[in-house]
């Protein structure tokens, strides 16, 4: 037992009562008595359209990130194993996924802002893109930069699954006088599912806990949640106020636990099909 | 057979298809990096952006708060890694060998922070730190706490699948009955059997390590991306050279994984 005293001190400390921290702050109010005050305070409409915005934002980006970033696997999961196409393209999604932040903002600035390459190219031929401030807004420029991270994020998670169809499948379907279509409608469709829709949640979480990105892309106002949050870290906190941040924090992670149970459900449905 | 060639060639034009269009996607704002960062002021192109960056003496006089930033990040990636490896690998090595019943527990342990966003993980560990802050000082250094909180799923599974692969209760075993001690059986025997886990799972905490924001932007410590943000106020096209230059390194170092991760496979006999 004595061998594992480390392990566990170590994450009490710096995962278990960070937890319990943000779980029993969110019920205490300035004074460290227990009240649902920091409760009733996520009603606020600011706080309020802070969690509708980084939803719509986490599910609009997981949809369209899932499709796009399938279609890649799909066309990646073609080429040969092992080759340099894929070798390739797998890096470089996995340094998008993780490590996007305030380099993908940067890129952004550089490719669509009033002085960026896109912008300037486009003016050319008369097409103004920086007439209005779109870039830093959460339903336009937030969403597309979003993209720059969902779409490697679904080939990382999504190329097992589609590595998994075995061509014998496929050369059943055609011997059973199967097209291509039937191939995908009553096969490989059903088999990827679960996984596509586990991959899509897992997608949800990624852009919904996100915050580098929005913090060093945005600097008026805190459009989502995690920028409220943060917020509420910085200097210019109202007395009283801190414990709300905490009560925002448990909101969050009610969220993504709800998503994340969805998965481990899904999950356990996708190993019966593709797994050994 | 003709059949299948047809079917190959379709697929070789909807392979190229799709990467070339998502390809284009991707490649505007890293080819708008490069356009931006060697803009000349009279219109036309430089590289002095790009020399700046590179000159260590015109860094450390002018923009001291990207050497502090790039120092604190290397630091952090070193002492992320090794806390990682010294706590990880004992403590899985010995949940294998003698308290199998507690493997559920330590995997859902190291699993856990894949569902708390980094976000509410600064706001649980800001009272933690202001304690880390009392007994070892303000240095940027201690994030590393954090970070190996950060990285221990990624981590976990990557020496798990490497544990996996080898039979440690035999390998233990074997190396006691000849009379090695614990820390020999650790250091000698089982460390250079998951060398590849264990370069995998460094691998990925240097990435993970390199690209952090969150966490110490909201403690107002430093680290690499912290910085380039900073700069990013003061000189555009130098921050935007940075960061091009932080995510070239790190996908060399995912590159460089990439091949690792082959050789481990060529190893061993085929699955499935």
């Amino acid at each position: 037992m004595l061998g594992v005293l480390p392990f566990f001190a170590y994450t009490t400390i710096f995962l278990g009562i960070p937890t319990l921290i943000v779980v029993i702050g969110a019920f205490l109010d300035g004074s460290g008595r227990a009240s649902l005050g920091n409760l009733s305070a996520l009603a606020q409409p600011q706080i309020v359209s802070a969690f509708i915005h980084s939803v719509v934002l986490s599910a609009v980006t997981a949809v369209l990130g899932a499709v796009f970033g399938a279609l890649l696997t799909y066309a990646v999961s073609t080429a040969r194993a092992g080759g340099l196409l894929r070798r390739l393209v797998t890096s470089l999604c996995g340094v998008l996924a993780q490590f996007g932040g305030v380099t993908l903002a940067f890129a952004f600035i550089a490719t669509f802002s009033a002085q960026g390459f896109l912008t300037l190219w486009l003016q050319k031929s008369g097409i103004d893109l920086a007439s209005t401030p779109w870039l830093y807004d959460w339903d336009k420029g937030l969403m597309l930069v979003y993209m720059y991270f969902q779409i490697p994020l679904m080939l990382i998670v999504f190329l097992p699954a589609v590595e998994g169809l075995r061509p014998q499948w496929r050369e059943a379907t055609e011997s059973l006088g199967g097209s291509t279509w039937h191939y995908w409608r009553h096969v490989a469709g059903p088999i990827l599912a679960p996984s596509f829709i586990g991959a899509t949640l897992l997608l949800f979480t990624n852009a919904f806990s996100a915050y580098a990105t929005a913090a060093a892309l945005i600097s008026q106002g805190s459009p989502i949640i995690p920028l409220q949050i943060g917020g509420t870290l910085s200097s210019e906190v109202i007395l009283g106020q801190e414990n709300i941040g905490k009560a925002m924090a448990l909101g969050m992670v009610a969220i993504v636990a709800v998503v994340m149970t969805l998965y481990v459900v899904l999950e356990r449905r996708t190993t019966k099909w593709l797994g050994s | 057979m003709s059949l299948h060639a047809t079917r190959r060639r379709r697929q070789a034009g909807f392979r190229w298809t799709v990467v070339g269009v998502i390809g284009l996607f991707f490649a505007l704002p890293i080819f708008s990096m490069v356009e931006f960062t060697t803009r000349a002021p009279g219109g036309g192109r430089t590289l002095d952006t790009w020399a700046t960056l590179f000159d260590l003496g015109v860094i450390d006089a002018d923009y001291p708060e990207l050497k502090t930033g790039i120092l604190a990040s290397a630091g952090l990636t070193v002492l992320t890694v090794v806390i990682m490896l010294v706590m990880l690998v004992p403590t899985m090595t010995w949940v294998r060998l003698r308290l199998p019943g507690l493997r559920r527990t330590v995997e859902f342990i190291c699993l856990l922070p894949l569902t708390i966003p980094a976000i509410v993980l600064v706001v649980g560990l800001a009272p933690v730190y202001a304690w880390v802050a009392y007994f070892l000082g303000e240095s940027s250094l201690w994030l590393a706490f954090a970070y190996v909180v950060l990285v221990l799923p990624y981590a976990y599974r990557a020496l798990d699948a490497g544990l996996s692969a080898i039979d440690v209760k035999t390998l233990a075993e074997a190396a006691r009955s000849l009379g090695a001690s614990w820390p020999r059986v650790m250091w000698r025997i089982i460390l250079p059997n998951i060398r590849t886990a264990v370069l995998s799972a460094a691998f990925l905490s240097v990435a993970l390590v390199l690209g952090e924001f969150t966490i110490a932007s909201l403690f107002s410590r430093d680290n690499l991306q912290v910085a380039i943000n900073l700069l990013g106020k003061r000189d555009s096209s130098l921050a935007i050279a940075a960061a091009l230059a932080a995510l070239i390194l790190a996908f060399i170092v995912l590159v460089a994984m990439s091949f690792v991760g082959n050789g481990r496979r060529s190893h061993r006999p085929e699955e499935s």
